[in-house]
């Protein structure tokens, strides 16, 4: 059991998608507009690499070497298309917040990037740990650069007025924002790591 | 269990399942997600129908299409008939970040009742404020005036622009004069 608790610790802190592999960068910046949206994100992304990372790992045996891209690429496609469609179907909300961006899942490298250092390497259970630990890191580096997005630039988080209008920096909401937040979160947790 | 070789008959065989089998499942997810999302999307309608009019109990009594060159570009404005109450108008313009789809809704003078964003890609925190800045009670209020000439300030008319917006609150008027005009066609038709 430690042995899978250290593999989620891993994808939190000491490989943390974001914060130290800087993977996934587009949706990081593009959709971190606010918290919530960061937030589903970060769980739309992690429900789909937890379900490649176990798929992926129960074919490795049977996937020849030279064509293993294209089946990644097929069997991502396949959920990110799944999800799309249950969330329209399900989650209207959702759907009108990051609409655009569930389909970029598709090509985010994270996913990809699991599949091929992790999930064709190692059991389907340890892949499904591995999928929670990095999904969680990133659904919490999401969440954090909106919530920091949000309050400086909207004066919110989560929806919820905190400050006012007056103090607002629109800057923080329009990419720009997203680079200076994305920087200083960098800098920060390479110090906590170092200590 | 030996890794298949990259043989050419291994890969055309696993290729070809793989693609098959995801096939198989996207065709049976879709199938069982087909009619939530016709419901969500004519619950949405519904909604947004209900918001523009400023009523509770509306009937549509007539759906019509009105196609209109505009800036030599054929579109189609979608105009649900409400009985004596007005007419709900989908229409679509060009806005700062891609296009900009309303829904306003007028009464039988020309009046504008109300509005609601259907799709936008307008600037979180600057254009995205399209929703909420022109409904009553907002600085660039357009609720009960009377549709076709309206205009920025800056355009020589007497709507105030979104703050640091004046391109997403042209589209957006634009959107409101032309689905006015849409209704004036339709009826001009007759």
């Amino acid at each position: 059991m430690k042995k899978y608790l250290d593999i989620i610790k891993n994808g939190l802190i000491k490989e943390n998608p974001t914060f130290v592999l800087l993977l996934g960068m587009c949706p990081t910046l593009a959709t971190t507009t606010s918290a919530i949206n960061g937030m589903s994100m970060g769980f739309a992304t992690m429900v789909v690499l937890i379900c490649t990372n176990f798929v992926i790992s129960c074919i490795k045996n049977v996937t020849p070497d030279m064509i293993r891209i294209p089946v990644f690429v097929v069997v991502i496609a396949t959920f990110v298309t799944i999800l799309q469609l249950f969330i329209k179907a399900y989650a209207p909300d959702i759907d009108k917040a990051l609409g655009i961006y569930i389909p970029l899942i598709v090509v985010n490298c994270i996913i990809l990037g699991r599949a091929e250092a992790f999930a064709c390497k190692n059991s389907p259970l340890a892949s499904v740990f591995d999928g929670i630990g990095i999904g969680l890191g990133f659904a919490f580096a999401l969440t954090l650069l909106g919530s920091i997005r949000e309050l400086l630039g909207a004066g919110s988080i989560f929806g919820i007025h905190l400050l006012p209008e007056s103090l607002n920096i629109l800057l923080f909401v329009l990419p720009p924002g997203a680079f200076i937040t994305l920087g200083y979160l960098i800098s920060i947790f390479n110090k906590l790591k170092k200590a | 269990m030996k890794k298949l070789d990259s043989s050419l008959k291994n890969m055309m065989m696993v290729l070809v399942g793989v693609a098959f089998i995801s096939g198989g499942l996207l065709a049976w997810v879709n199938h069982i997600t087909e009619k939530p999302i016709t419901l969500q999307q004519d619950k949405a309608l519904a909604d947004g129908i209900k918001a523009v009019m400023g009523a509770e109990n509306v009937t549509v009594t007539g759906n019509d299409t009105v196609y209109k060159n505009v800036d030599n570009i054929k579109l189609a404005f979608i105009l649900h008939l409400i009985g004596t109450q007005g007419t709900a108008v989908e229409s679509v313009v060009n806005g700062f970040g891609g296009p900009l789809r309303i829904l306003v809704g007028f009464n039988t003078k020309g009046k504008i009742l109300g509005y609601t964003i259907l799709q936008t890609s307008e600037t979180p925190g600057l254009g995205s404020k399209a929703s909420t800045w022109f409904q009553k009670g907002g600085k660039g209020n357009i609720i009960g005036r009377q549709g076709g000439s309206l205009m920025v300030k800056k355009d020589g008319g007497d709507v105030d622009a979104i703050t640091a917006s004046t391109i997403t609150s042209r589209a957006f008027l634009k959107a409101v004069n032309q689905a006015y005009q849409a209704i004036k066609n339709r009826e001009g038709c007759k």
